[in-house]
């Protein structure tokens, strides 16, 4: 089969999950494919999208940064930081604070694996540790709560506009961005040759290093975003917000498609991975299940995507044995 | 015995009767087909106890094939293996090692971060009672094994910290510790030095004294003239000739390698010597190649020929801007060029279609269109944008060219065969118009089919005015449409030939260091 329609399809499929899951809870629960419900899940989910977007640049590019939630740990803390004691500081100047913290431990990941070639698995997961620990340093454990936050730092996630949360704005405005990226620029499409022939992608005159360092940086840009939103949304910073969170993002790509191993993956993918967290996580306590199955039933997805896709790169592999040339 | 399928020129004699002689290993009427290729065509080996034979013959002779198939890694399509008279049948690596037949390849396959000791006794470790590992009788006889072959290392040291030639008298006393009595050597001495050459050659006549037949594959005649007793010689996939080595001179060899009947018919060419588009000038390299210099025309097609390992790709990488130079210029049109990554190189209109086309020249899983337009998207876009009806176009016109065949142009490179692969590689290449291309085995590993396909469209590119650097071991393709070659050996040009004095005698003794013949 043709790769762009096996990309398709198996978005398709996972298009097809998604609506297959919605529906089945909606058989006992009518009120939970309403349209407000189903906007709430979006918005719920509008964080691990923005997240799992940044992540699926990096595992593009055969890399992986595990350093996400504590990134988005860091930043939010600063932010709420800077908010309870300067109040009068505009909000639009807090993002672009976050954004450029964000990129700023982005590039610290994206230098170490450039320059020094340090696995990315390792060189994330010690900047895991040591963003979160920095979050620590900062404040000594304390929180910054509710009423330590100015009303417009808290507002602006929340605020609606045209029938939606500007959140949900946010991640759709970022949706777009990224789809754009992905596929209509150079620096996308390096990205794909990056993950798919880092050898073939040094002889065609790209700079593999550079391309994973740029990786990191939009991941960690991101991720320095959502720690505003985050923070804001929740209306309290401290120390463990989003702890474990990067498994739920790495989670979102690879039941969205993208491979592991690098070189395949799409926006589309990643948006829906994420929205299938989304709808178990929020639809699990409305229908009275534990959220032990929960976590169950995410794994299992996970298998589920890995195993399809497996067969999937299977079936290509057996046209090339056959030497069935497809004229 | 002189096989009936070889001219062969000189007096060899019939050896079938030398002096105490069964052989321990017998082939015959050995074949392989893969697809589009007839790798061996009903050949026949015999190896001798206490004897040393060295297995001679170009590139794609099928010289690395019936290696494969005496280790058990291939079956043979037809014909038999029979070791001391009885017919073996060797489905797995691990049956031909217990009929004792153990190889010795180019790079050693054994374990870096293992000890010496578990290199040699690796699924084969003593026991004790309890069936756990016995660490001391293992160490013990490890270390009577290496005394063996003169290794003078500590068996409990990790594989990693020792040199190839110790890498390699590792991988021989594993060979012995299996009982081996057949050890092939797969040309052992091309990472080696002086000294490790002299040792290796110590260590294979020990293993002559103590009756082992050896099969010894080398380019290089003064070892092969030094070290063996037989000499076995494929060619195409055919066995040639063989016999004993004191009934023969180098220059019987290189006839018996190289007079082939031409069966490939390469393009007719005029040469029509453009001006000077490439010179360069003092090439240097601290560890791969030296003094390289020479200038290149448009509409020419140059050859670069030379053993594996002779610093011709390494040289071609340089160029390229994937590896620094210490020393020496690059003029593109008379300017100074400095060509610091590949990227720059292709703006300057060089282009390299590397030689590994898997690992360094397509990208699967993405479409055809986007390997072909991938190093040229800033043609393809505006503002930034890529623009997929141009890229399209770009795609169409290249694949158009080169008659490529594929279902649509957003399938999977992967999905396409190894001879329409290589022509989304070159068009990709040619989508950005280059000046200078550099083929590097155009044709290794593609049918014949695909391989005249290829030729004819390098002649095309010369004839259109582009200039052709084409790397390659085989002999008729260099003979065939090389205007000139530059004959590389270990790092440094040796010979440039013009194409009116060009033989495949002179060829193979430029490569292999043989003088003129007497």
């Amino acid at each position: 089969m043709n790769m762009q329609r096996l990309m398709k399809s198996r978005e398709l499929l996972l298009a097809l999950a998604l609506v297959l899951l919605v529906g089945g809870i909606a058989v006992r629960f009518p009120a939970f494919a309403s349209p407000s419900s189903l906007g709430n899940v979006f918005n719920d989910t509008s964080i691990l999208i923005i997240l799992a977007l940044g992540q699926m640049v990096v595992i593009i590019t055969k890399c992986i940064d595990l350093s996400v939630a504590s990134n988005l740990a860091l930043t939010g803390m600063i932010v709420a930081i800077i908010n309870a004691s300067a109040p009068g500081i505009p909000v639009a100047f807090l993002i672009v604070i976050a954004i450029s913290a964000g990129a700023l431990m982005g590039a610290i990941n994206g230098f170490f694996v450039w320059k020094l070639e340090i696995p990315p698995i390792v060189v994330t997961l010690g900047t895991l540790t040591i963003f979160r620990g920095i979050v620590f340093l900062l404040t000594d454990g304390a929180w910054i709560n509710a009423h330590e936050m100015s009303a417009s730092f808290k507002a602006l996630p929340r605020a609606d506009f045209v029938g939606l949360p500007v959140l949900s704005w946010i991640a759709i405005a970022i949706i777009g961005v990224m789809a754009v990226l992905m596929t209509r620029t150079a620096f996308g499409r390096a990205t794909y040759a990056v993950g798919g022939n880092p050898h073939a992608s040094v002889y065609t005159g790209i700079n593999v290093g550079f391309t994973r360092f740029a990786a990191f940086i939009i991941s960690g840009s991101l991720a320095g975003l959502c720690g505003y939103l985050w923070v804001a949304r929740y209306a309290v910073a401290y120390v463990d917000i989003a702890g474990g969170f990067e498994l739920d993002v790495v989670a979102a790509c690879v039941i969205g498609g993208i491979s592991i191993a690098g070189g395949i993956g799409s926006v589309a993918g990643a948006v829906m991975g994420a929205l299938f967290l989304g709808v178990i996580k929020n639809a699990l306590p409305v229908i009275n299940i534990s959220p032990f199955w929960q976590l169950a039933i995410s794994g299992a997805a996970i298998i589920i995507a890995v195993a399809l896709n497996a067969r999937a790169e299977r079936t290509k592999g057996r046209v090339i044995l056959k030497k069935a040339e497809v004229v | 015995m002189l096989d009936h399928k070889g001219t062969v020129p000189v007096n060899v004699q019939d050896t079938n009767a030398s002096p105490g002689a069964t052989p321990i290993l017998e082939l015959s009427g050995i074949s392989k087909r893969f697809p589009g290729v007839l790798a061996l065509d009903d050949v026949g080996l015999k190896l001798y106890p206490g004897s040393v034979t060295a297995l001679v013959g170009e590139n794609g002779a099928g010289k690395s094939t019936i290696v494969k198939i005496l280790t058990g890694i291939y079956q043979p399509d037809g014909g038999t293996i029979r070791i001391d008279g009885s017919a073996k049948r060797f489905a797995t690596p691990h049956t031909a090692t217990l009929s004792g037949v153990t190889a010795i390849h180019q790079e050693t396959v054994l374990f870096d971060e293992l000890s010496i000791a578990e290199n040699i006794f690796l699924g084969h470790a003593p026991r004790n009672r309890l069936g756990l590992i016995d660490w001391s009788a293992m160490h013990t006889r490890a270390a009577d094994m290496l005394a063996n072959v003169g290794a003078d290392v500590d068996p409990t040291a990790k594989l990693r910290d020792l040199g190839i030639a110790n890498k390699h008298l590792v991988a021989v006393a594993r060979a012995l510790s299996v009982e081996a009595r057949i050890v092939i050597m797969d040309e052992p001495t091309a990472a080696l030095s002086h000294k490790e050459i002299n040792e290796l050659y110590a260590l294979i006549e020990s293993l002559r004294q103590t009756g082992k037949a050896i099969l010894f594959i080398s380019h290089k005649f003064d070892e092969i003239f030094k070290i063996a007793d037989r000499f076995a010689v494929f060619r195409d996939g055919r066995e040639i000739a063989d016999g004993l080595i004191d009934d023969i001179t180098p220059d019987d060899l290189v006839q018996m390698m190289v007079g082939r009947s031409v069966d490939q018919i390469f393009p007719a060419r005029q040469h029509h010597q453009g001006t000077e588009v490439l010179r360069v000038a003092g090439y240097c390299h601290p560890t791969e190649f030296q003094d390289i210099g020479f200038s290149l025309h448009e509409g020419e097609i140059l050859g670069f020929y030379g053993l594996v390992g002779s610093g011709r790709s390494e040289f071609m990488q340089a160029l390229f801007g994937i590896t620094k130079p210490s020393k020496g210029a690059v003029r593109i049109d008379g300017q100074i060029a400095v060509v610091r990554s590949p990227a720059e190189a292709i703006n300057r209109g060089i282009v390299y279609v590397p030689e590994d086309r898997g690992k360094q020249g397509a990208v699967i899983g993405l479409p055809i269109f986007q390997n072909i337009s991938l190093p040229s998207l800033s043609k393809t876009s505006r503002a930034g944008f890529i623009r997929l009806a141009e890229e399209f176009a770009l795609a169409r016109d290249y694949t158009a060219r080169l008659d490529l065949r594929a279902a649509s142009l957003d399938q999977d490179v992967g999905e396409l065969s190894g001879g329409n692969q290589q022509k989304v590689v070159i068009a990709k290449w040619l989508a950005t118009r280059p000046r200078v291309i550099i083929l590097d085995e155009p044709t290794k590993g593609i049918d014949i089919g695909s391989k005249a396909a290829v030729h004819e469209f390098m002649a095309e590119l010369a004839s259109q005015g582009l200039a052709v650097i084409m790397v390659s071991s085989e002999i008729p393709e260099i003979l065939g449409l090389s205007d000139r070659v530059i004959v590389m050996r270990e790092g440094l040009m040796v010979e440039q030939f013009e194409r009116d004095e060009l033989t495949p005698e002179k060829l193979v003794r430029a490569a292999a260091d043989i003088g003129e013949a007497a």
